[in-house]
């Protein structure tokens, strides 16, 4: 009994992927459960397993090929089984395939011009937007009338760039006769970088998780009325605190960014009225606090999320937050670890950022935006003294946060800030 | 062209169906000497005699079988039931012998037989006198189900029901015997199984037959008013129905309002729906709603005989519902 092997929905908004690499050969036996393949989702690397036992008979989707998901891309069967009927129509694999994945077109184009060091994407290199939060797909699927599913594919348009208008935010004709011309893609060009060997333009496929972070910002900055909230905090005592701390051993070492974000999950565990999701009809108020951070990868960003973050002593939180940023910029994150956040944060201080806004990752109602951490001449009792100073802005769904709503959860977050001695009580 | 009440449309298709074919005759509770329960069989006795205007005692399924019977050797009977409420008693002469004896037959006996009557509700007739029997006639493969909603359309399908050679179900109501409407001088047939555009719009279709033709008219002017056009399609005839009209008219408003008079488990509206659902997924910018009575027997209390009833503003809500403009 021969097993059809689909490339499977392996994250939750998965819509196609792309083969890596596969790790078993045409004629290797294979269990059920054995990986078959690495496939790039659009926001990490999975493994997709075998779903029956057999011998590898044949492999459709060549490596580096990208195929919607449930299309047909190998086929398991016993060792003489007759599978023609099985592979007929579908397409052979082909030594090149049909669209060039990014490292394919940065190989040509390294081919061509083999002293340009543009070719090769470099790492972290910041994209057009100060700060993207990942999208998780927590968010229940976009639903849409079949009348605007098919004038969206008429005219062009993705459907995850128009809002929707109906119950429970159905898009429907109305919204896709109003949604602006043919989708402009506001991701697909990246920061121009410059190209020593004279080129005046480089052109880049989109990648999975390029085109999710697209699609799901249009979708934020479209329909969510944010508002912004800014407040500059007194980190002097945090500042002291963390020295000392790191004094003690590097055991007790945390980075600003640990200590900001326990004050956080601290601040949000007193604030549920800032820990909550707009979800259409309703909105949700968390009890527990799953703090999302944003992390710059290669080609974009995800979010992983420490769970519980309020309930987590700083130490715990830290270690937590090293593990998972590293393995994000691995691409090795579960579905699992960046889904669930109630409210996420991001920090472009180690870029030399000193204050930015970012953009909220729906359906969570706010995102803190953390700028660096600089010495600044201020009054302080009466005298002007350096102190190192933080500034950070809240982005509130004005749907869910009020103005004074929002400012009560940053006085919370200062006083725990400026007392960071609060956060051990 | 006359203004003519719909019960004097029927009453004229009789007698030009009984003047133009001597086989044709009436038999039922009344329709004789009384003149019909309601009049719709005014002067026929006096006119065609005793032979073709027979009174019979209260025994539905005795008179629906003497019908069947009658069809079976060449006449061409009309049954009236005083109200489709009372034909129940006579539903195995219609079901299994109408319906069955062309098929089971191999084709021996045509039965050109019409059973009419009033269905649905009029006014506090309670439970047991108020109800919608469309789609369990319709569910029969045999039977043909037609529902007029004007005079015009009545008398055009009742002399159409007359010639056919199968049996025709042919639904009236008590509410609608004194509605008027122009009726051509000239005589006319309606096809069977050819629904009407009764009002032309393009942001939304109401379905509708029967009765409630006179629901959906009046809501289609209130819209009007406030800018939004209906189409409005008259079934006329619920089986076999006319698929083609349904389609292309939610293909031009993508969405529909089905209604119906009748309750709604395994209503016509259901049919109607399955239909657009079917032919018309990508065309669907809103779920169909269906408009009918409430899923209880018909009180008899005035206010909530009102309440369980289709009405204008219950199909208002529904055409608003469907453009998303609640």
């Amino acid at each position: 009994m021969a097993t059809k092997v689909f490339m499977e929905a392996l994250s939750p908004t998965m819509e196609e992927g792309r083969l890596v690499k596969w790790l078993k050969a045409e004629g290797d036996a294979v269990k059920s459960g054995d990986v078959l393949a690495e496939v790039e989702t659009d926001k990490a690397i999975m493994e997709l397993v075998a779903r029956g036992d057999g011998v590898l008979r044949k492999r459709l989707l060549d490596e580096g090929a990208t195929s919607p998901v449930s299309t047909l891309i190998a086929v398991i069967a016993a060792k003489d089984e007759d599978i023609s009927a099985l592979t007929a129509g579908a397409p052979a694999a082909a030594p090149k395939a049909a669209a060039p994945s990014p490292q394919q077109s940065a190989a040509a184009l390294s081919a061509q011009q083999p002293a340009a060091p543009a070719s090769t994407p470099a790492a972290g290199t910041p994209g057009p937007t100060p700060h993207a939060p990942s999208p998780t797909a927590a968010t229940t699927r976009q639903r849409s009338s079949p009348l605007a599913r098919r004038l969206a594919v008429e005219r062009g348009l993705d459907l995850g760039s128009i809002g929707g208008s109906g119950p429970g935010g159905r898009i429907v004709k109305r919204d896709v006769e109003s949604a602006p011309g043919v989708t402009a893609a506001p991701a697909a060009t990246r920061a121009p970088v410059r190209a020593a060997s004279g080129e005046d333009f480089r052109d880049v496929p989109l990648t999975q998780i390029r085109k999710t972070i697209a699609r799901r910002l249009a979708e934020s900055i479209g329909p969510v009325p944010t508002f912004y909230l800014t407040a500059e905090f007194d980190l002097e005592r945090a500042a002291e605190m963390r020295s000392a701390m790191a004094e003690l051993g590097d055991e007790y070492k945390v980075s600003f960014n640990d200590i900001v974000m326990k004050a956080v999950a601290t601040a949000l565990a007193q604030h549920p009225e800032c820990n909550a999701h707009w979800l259409g009809d309703h909105m949700r108020y968390f009890n527990r606090v799953h703090l999302g951070m944003a992390v710059a990868v290669e080609d974009g960003l995800i979010t992983p999320v420490i769970f519980d973050a309020d309930r987590k002593g700083l130490r715990e939180l830290a270690l937590e937050a090293r593990e998972l940023a590293g393995r994000a910029r691995e691409r090795r994150l579960k579905p699992e670890e960046y889904t669930g956040s109630t409210f996420s944060v991001s920090n472009l201080g180690m870029f030399g950022i000193d204050h930015f806004t970012a953009i909220i990752n729906p359906p969570e109602a706010g995102i803190l935006a953390i700028g660096g951490i600089e010495p600044k001449p201020v009054v302080f009792d009466g005298n002007v003294v350096v102190r190192r100073r933080l500034r950070v802005t809240m982005s509130c769904d004005h749907r869910v946060i009020d103005g004074a709503t929002g400012a009560r959860f940053l006085q919370t977050l200062r006083r725990l800030l400026e007392l960071p001695l609060l956060l051990t009580y | 062209m006359a203004v003519v009440t719909y019960r004097d449309a029927l009453n004229q298709a009789l007698r030009e169906e009984m003047q133009r074919d001597d086989r044709v005759f009436l038999m039922g509770e009344e329709v004789g000497v009384y003149q019909g329960a309601y009049k719709v069989s005014k002067g026929l006795l006096q006119e065609f005699g005793e032979m073709r205007v027979v009174d019979t005692p209260i025994t539905e399924l005795g008179f629906a079988g003497i019908g069947v019977g009658a069809a079976m050797v060449g006449l061409r009977p009309v049954i009236e039931f005083m109200t489709w409420n009372f034909a129940l008693l006579a539903i195995d002469q219609v079901v299994n012998s109408a319906a069955k004896l062309h098929y089971m037959s191999g084709g021996q006996f045509n039965i050109p037989i019409v059973f009419r009557g009033p269905n649905g509700a009029a006014l506090q007739l309670s439970a047991q006198h108020s109800q919608a029997f469309e789609s369990w006639l319709a569910h029969v493969p045999g039977l043909k189900v037609v529902s007029p909603g004007t005079p015009h359309d009545a008398k055009g399908l009742l002399k159409s029901a007359v010639r056919d050679d199968n049996p025709v179900i042919f639904f009236e109501g008590e509410m609608l015997y004194n509605t008027k409407g122009e009726v051509p001088d000239e005589e006319y047939l309606i096809p069977i199984g050819k629904a009407d555009q009764k009002r032309e719009g393009e942001h939304c279709t109401i379905v509708t037959y029967g009765k409630s033709v006179l629901l959906a008219m009046p809501a289609a002017d209130q819209l009007a008013r406030e800018g939004i056009r209906v189409d409005v399609i008259d079934l006329r005839t619920v089986r076999p129905m006319d698929v083609d009209a349904i389609t292309a008219s939610v293909r031009k408003t993508n969405r529909a309002v089905v209604l119906e008079e009748g309750w709604e488990v395994a209503g016509i509206g259901a049919q109607v729906v399955d239909y657009i659902q079917r032919d018309c997924f990508d065309d669907l910018d809103a779920p169909v709603v269906r408009v009918h009575q409430a899923d209880v027997p018909m009180p008899y209390a005035k206010n909530l005989e009102r309440a369980a009833k289709p009405d204008v503003a219950k199909t208002i809500a529904a055409v608003k519902k469907v453009m998303y403009l609640e």
